[in-house]
């Protein structure tokens, strides 16, 4: 599915300074249900931002006020184990997020981000504590998520660090490109390749 | 140049190498299930293209299936919706499809391997990350996003960067009452939820090599656990005999060449690892978990280790434990109990229901406990009727439920309420994994037969009849 290009984001950001968050936090599964791609915003860290009644707990970053409209989140270390499931990408891109920073993901968490549009920054330790410090001490913190030059800067103090990102995935999120698109184009050659296939 | 398992199945499924970018790799062998793959089926429809090998995915309805009067209709809209669709898109594309009621129906994880479709040597994906169960047959097995599922659907193929390299052995023997759950709890409390991520884990050594085909599909099964991409163990004389003959195996000459092929599938004696870890099969007990995540394990006469004792941070340790409403020192033993599930891709095949019977016979169920017992599949339903275990859980006071992923992931009505505490034999103990607000504790088979008689944490070893 096309996603809008990635460039250079500037955006305030939403902290959510807990280790480990798995999918089940993101997305629980009874919100899986659905056989289109539609409304998974709506359920993104659903048992974190209401309560067993359905009112939503106000000093969750995601429902606090301070922070809305930011199109970053900054999560804690080995953010998104777990399930496989893409449902939980959607979640952040339908909640109207762009870009997560951790200092460690999951792996298959952060390959269906790049697949759909999010971009997945991680950077050391240190800095995202500097990123986390900021924003409490000043909610209305910007961040700068520069694709082209593979940096993530605290627009405040300049503080910056780069981040990694293969080449082909960066040229895919500049232009909104798929991996679809790319494997629809050399089907010949994957064709050929089948034919050598024992089972 | 020296190889290492993986490398020799990996570097001969790569149709092409893109420079700074992933492999192509092509898929053999694909499962869906009526949960992660309807969407795919959505995106191939708007961009006007089909399926490329129909006959190399292979449909079943698993997560979000009754596993209570199956016959009748699933009563839940949004589940049975799914469950249309998979079996619309199935037929649409000409895929088999083994749905509801059907006698190869099941959990994915376990009906693959039930019926020949896994094989050495082959590479297997499902949008489902316990698809490293099936690295047990020596086969590259990992769990992929829906836009995969789509790529795979359309090319057969997905794009992947090819993961380092980690050996994990252990040596020696296991104890009495230790299972190849335990090994796999023990290896995930060791590397923390996110020690091998990045990875991709050969499991090697004395008790992988003692084990049964099952139980190597329990610990590959929980490799995604410690963040792997998958697990993985070379393929044996026991392999063969498992796999031989079933439904979709090779059969005649194609055997004696897949044979040739498969003892090939080994690592080489100089070939290198990125990280490699040794670990004494003396070392593990019965194992439990305590938190919220699976590398919060111990051993299940331990107590509850205390926060400043724990690598990582105070504050999502203290959440963790508030969650489960337990304290730092705790002892896990005698803790009162309310659930117990013995089931899913981790330990619902016979085996596992053998190892809860060899407890359970001669005992009754605790009042306290409600126990589900859900078998992985048809196949494992009949054996279990065969050889008359399903006498014995009656003699007991429990009751046998039909296949599917049940409280694993609670999709369907088998969810633990809010507060209630479950012994599961399953593979997350995430917050609110079976059900909003329930509390899961990780274990074995025979602990879970042991905390069902008792209604309280068991040490199996203290009922396992001499």
């Amino acid at each position: 599915m096309a996603y809008d290009k990635f460039e250079v984001l500037t955006s305030t950001a939403y902290p959510l300074p807990i280790e480990n968050v798995d999918t089940d936090q993101i997305i629980p599964a009874r919100f899986l249900k659905a056989t289109e791609r539609k409304g998974f915003g709506d359920n993104f860290f659903r048992d974190w931002r209401y309560d067993s009644e359905g009112n939503p707990i106000a000093d969750f970053p995601l429902n606090d006020s301070k922070y809305k409209g930011s199109k970053i989140l900054v999560g804690g270390k080995n953010f998104g184990s777990g399930s496989s499931r893409e449902h939980a990408a959607w979640s952040v891109y339908d909640f109207g997020l762009r870009c997560v920073i951790s200092s460690f993901f999951a792996d298959i968490f952060r390959n269906n981000c790049l697949n759909i549009g999010v971009l997945p920054v991680q950077v050391s330790t240190e800095f995202a504590q500097t990123l986390f410090d900021a924003i409490e001490a000043d909610p209305n913190t910007e961040i700068k998520v520069d694709l082209p030059n593979q940096k993530v800067t605290l627009v405040a103090t300049g503080e910056s660090e780069s981040f990694q990102i293969n080449g082909y995935k960066k040229g895919n999120m500049l232009n909104g490109f798929d991996d679809i698109d790319y494997l629809q184009s050399m089907k010949e050659e994957i064709a050929s390749f089948g034919e050598t296939r024992p089972f | 140049m020296s190889k290492t398992l993986f490398d020799k199945v990996w570097d001969s499924h790569v149709v092409r190498n893109i420079e700074d970018g992933p492999d192509v790799f092509f898929i053999d062998r694909h499962f869906i299930h009526e949960v992660t793959s309807p969407v795919a089926f959505v995106g191939l429809k708007s961009r006007g293209i089909g399926v490329m090998y129909p006959e190399k995915t292979f449909a079943t309805a698993d997560h979000n299936t009754p596993t209570w009067d199956q016959h009748l209709p699933v009563a839940d809209p949004l589940s049975a919706n799914q469950l249309e669709a998979l079996a619309t898109n199935a037929a649409e594309h000409g895929i088999s499809h083994w749905g509801l009621g059907h006698r190869n129906n099941g959990i994915v994880h376990i009906v693959g391997p039930e019926n020949g479709i896994t094989l050495p040597g082959s590479t297997i994906v499902c949008g489902d990350s316990h698809t490293s169960t099936h690295g047990a047959f020596g086969a590259i097995a990992f769990g992929i996003g829906t836009s995969e599922v789509e790529m795979v659907l359309s090319t057969q193929c997905i794009m992947q960067p090819k993961p380092k390299k980690m050996r994990i052995n252990v040596n020696g023997k296991l104890g009495f009452g230790v299972t190849p759950k335990d090994v796999a709890l023990y290896i995930i409390a060791q590397q923390t939820t996110s020690g091998a991520t990045g990875y991709f884990v050969e499991y090697a050594g004395d008790v992988f090599e003692d084990m049964t085909m099952e139980g190597r599909m329990t610990v590959c099964n929980l490799s995604i656990e410690m963040g792997a991409r998958g697990g993985m163990i070379a393929p044996d004389e026991k392999t063969y005999e498992y796999i031989k003959g079933r439904k979709h195996t090779p059969k005649g000459v194609d055997w004696d060449r897949a044979m040739e092929y498969w003892k090939t599938l080994k690592t080489d004696d100089d070939a290198e690892f990125d990280v490699e870890f040794n670990y004494d099969a003396s070392d593990i007990e019965p194992m439990i978990t305590y938190g919220t995540n699976p590398g919060m394990g111990i051993g299940v006469t331990q107590s509850i280790p205390l926060a400043e004792n724990v690598e990582g941070g105070v504050a999502t340790y203290k959440k963790s434990l508030g969650y489960m409403k337990f304290n730092e020192g705790d002892d896990m033993i005698g803790k009162q109990v309310d659930y117990v599930f013995l089931g899913s891709c981790t330990n619902g095949r016979i085996e596992d229901f053998r190892a809860f019977c060899s407890i359970i016979e001669g005992r009754q169920k605790a009042d306290n406990i409600t126990a589900w017992l859900v078998p992985g599949s048809h196949k494992v339903v009949d054996q279990i009727k065969e050889e008359g275990l399903d006498k014995i859980l009656d003699a007991s006071g429990f009751v046998l439920r039909e296949p599917g992923c049940s409280a694993c992931l609670a999709m369907n009505d088998d969810k633990v309420p809010a507060g209630k505490l479950a012994v599961s034999t399953s593979n997350r103990n995430f917050e609110g994994r079976q059900g909003p607000g329930s509390r899961t504790l990780l274990a074995s088979p025979l602990v879970a037969a042991a905390t069902a008689v008792e209604g309280v944490v068991t040490d199996p070893r203290t009922l396992i009849n001499a």
